[in-house]
């Protein structure tokens, strides 16, 4: 996959921007734009450790999903997830707790670009990765499907989840948020997204914490892997809120 | 000897060339039964080099006119496709259908603007909702082949099933599966069935717009049919079931192996990195199609594995 988006990149970049800019591998011309904005004053280094898995070319603009571990970094505090040329650049970050320092979920791309994910560790250094993809473009403008059916607000924060044990003792958690995660983008549709979520045990141990916004897709999918030494008391819980205030509580059994 | 097929080869390579620049198909009408011919494109995907001729087109010359099924990917196929068959035959053509609303079966629908063009309800629905979605994104990855083409939509066909043209007996088959709307053609009077894209042959299916268990009855109401040639909507012409078999198998192993996915939990990234069979290594593009099909299927498989609201 990674050789595949540095072919895209080898054959798709104008010559001008083939020098790489302060030694991006992605060479990317926002990079030093993406460093001043996100990374200011700290350390920088690029590291293949941090594994961003998305497809070279995306099917779907609205749906392009991404895959993002740091699990042989260690040490990590938090992760950033942005893409270079979307209209809004920052996807998501997400402090892992208990659950492993592994996130899957879906995007929305306005144009081919990289996506990144960097991963602070304890010393202040920021390890950056990421891949490039290539699509038509346009999942950031237009209004989410969910907006043409009547009814929609009803099921509004609904949470789908389910636990599947892993061969190694582990478990691995996905769930469903219904949420139209409206980017502000489309003609007359106000921004109307998740802005919170927490995955915690019932006794309250947090698993992973994540700030999501605009650019991550309509009811959106999340995976998260929980190791067999770290497994929760009971169920497991979603919650969060979105950015005009309403509550998601959703309960997934194991 | 060497020198020779040298400059050949070099005189072949100019000759392409020079093909390109005047954007011209080379459309070479194959006869396939009495009377009735194909435009085979090639078994790859859209791009430049090709202009879109990734699709076979055909027509049945009959007593009473020709009959052409599908257009071609753009106004260019179009006008020269209708050229070609004015050189194999004066008679003028009377009926045109397109298989369904993908648009290297329509968007050289301009080429015939002046017979009219048929094709299902949902067909017509779709181009009229899709078409011009469509028709910018050819221009994308197409280029200057594409040049003035619009999507012009046909009307609904007045009716389907027996249609007879002058001395041959046609079926117009509504189907799905493929597509909202499939429709086949089946000359009885040679046994030829044009299937549209309801079957692919060592070309891999495509699935945008796909019911895939649909598809799969569609596929045995066609092996019903005493066909003897059957056109597939990409990929050679063959003369037994074979097409259907391999569409079917192809099928079959993208539903169940997305379904078993959804079950065991895998991320969308996981499920496009599963191997695929040694059986499809030979088939055109099947490691984009399967990784594309993953994008339009897996979120409705996904989403009953986890169950709640839609």
């Amino acid at each position: 996959m990674r050789f595949l988006a540095w072919l895209l990149f080898a054959l798709f970049l104008p010559p001008a921007m083939g020098a790489t800019p302060a030694g991006d591998p992605l060479g990317s011309a926002r990079w030093g734009d993406m460093r001043k904005l996100f990374f200011p004053d700290a350390r920088v280094v690029f590291d293949p450790r941090v594994q961003v898995t998305a497809p070279a070319v995306a099917e779907d603009p609205m749906n392009v999903p991404v895959k993002v571990t740091v699990e042989a970094l260690g040490d990590v505090r938090e992760v950033v997830v942005f893409a270079d040329f979307n209209p809004i650049l920052k996807v998501l970050s997400f402090t892992p707790g208990k659950a492993r320092p592994a996130l899957a979920f879906r995007i929305k791309l306005q144009q081919s670009t990289p996506v990144r994910a960097a991963a602070r560790t304890g010393d202040g250094v920021w390890h950056v990765g990421g891949v490039w993809v290539e699509t038509t473009g346009g999942g950031c403008t237009l209004p989410s499907a969910g907006r043409g059916e009547a009814g929609w607000e009803k099921t509004l924060g609904q949470v789908s989840g389910r636990v599947w044990e892993q061969p190694a003792g582990g478990m691995r958690v996905r769930a469903r948020i219904i949420h139209p995660m409206d980017t502000g983008l489309a003609p007359g549709i106000p921004a109307f997204y998740i802005s919170r979520l927490t995955l915690s045990d019932e006794q309250g141990a947090p698993y992973m914490d994540m700030e999501t916004f605009e650019p991550v897709s309509e009811n959106p999918v999340f995976t998260f892997d929980i190791g067999g030494g770290s497994r929760p008391q009971g169920a497991l819980t979603l919650t969060g809120v979105d950015n005009n205030g309403n509550r998601i509580d959703g309960r997934i059994a194991p | 000897m060497k020198r020779i097929r040298g400059a050949v080869l070099a005189v072949a390579a100019m000759a392409s060339g020079a093909m390109a620049a005047d954007f011209d198909y080379g459309l070479k009408p194959v006869e396939v039964a009495p009377g009735t011919y194909v435009f085979e494109g090639r078994t790859e995907d859209f791009s430049v080099r090709n202009g879109g001729n990734i699709v076979n087109t055909g027509f049945i010359v009959t007593s009473a006119g020709v009959v052409v099924i599908d257009t071609g990917p753009s106004r260019r196929y179009g006008q020269q496709m209708r050229a070609a068959i004015g050189r194999v035959t004066q008679q003028p053509v009377v009926r045109v259908f397109n298989t369904h609303h993908h648009p290297d079966h329509f968007l050289g629908n301009q080429g015939y603007a002046d017979v009219g063009i048929e094709a299902l309800p949902e067909t017509v629905q779709a181009i009229g909702r899709e078409g011009k979605a469509l028709t910018e994104n050819m221009y994308r990855l197409n280029g200057d082949w594409m040049r003035d083409t619009e999507a012009l939509a046909p009307r609904a066909l007045d009716g389907v099933g027996a249609a007879r043209v002058g001395d041959h007996r046609l079926t117009l088959v509504p189907r799905s599966g493929h597509t909202a709307g499939d429709l086949a053609v089946f000359d009885e009077t040679t046994g030829v069935l044009f299937a549209g894209d309801l079957v692919f042959y060592n070309r891999a299916a495509t699935t945008p717009h796909a019911d895939l268990a649909e598809w799969q009855k569609s596929l045995d109401a066609l092996e019903r049919m005493p066909f003897k040639v059957l056109v597939p909507g990409h990929g050679p012409v063959v003369r037994d079931a074979r097409a259907i078999a391999q569409t079917r198998d192809y099928l079959a192993w993208l539903a169940a192996t997305l379904r078993k996915a959804a079950e065991r939990g895998l991320d969308m990234n996981e499920v496009m990195a599963l191997p695929l069979p040694e059986r499809f290594k030979g088939i055109a593009l099947a490691d984009v199609e399967y990784r594309r099909s993953v994008t339009h299927l897996y979120p409705a498989l996904e989403q009953a594995a986890l169950g709640g609201a839609r």
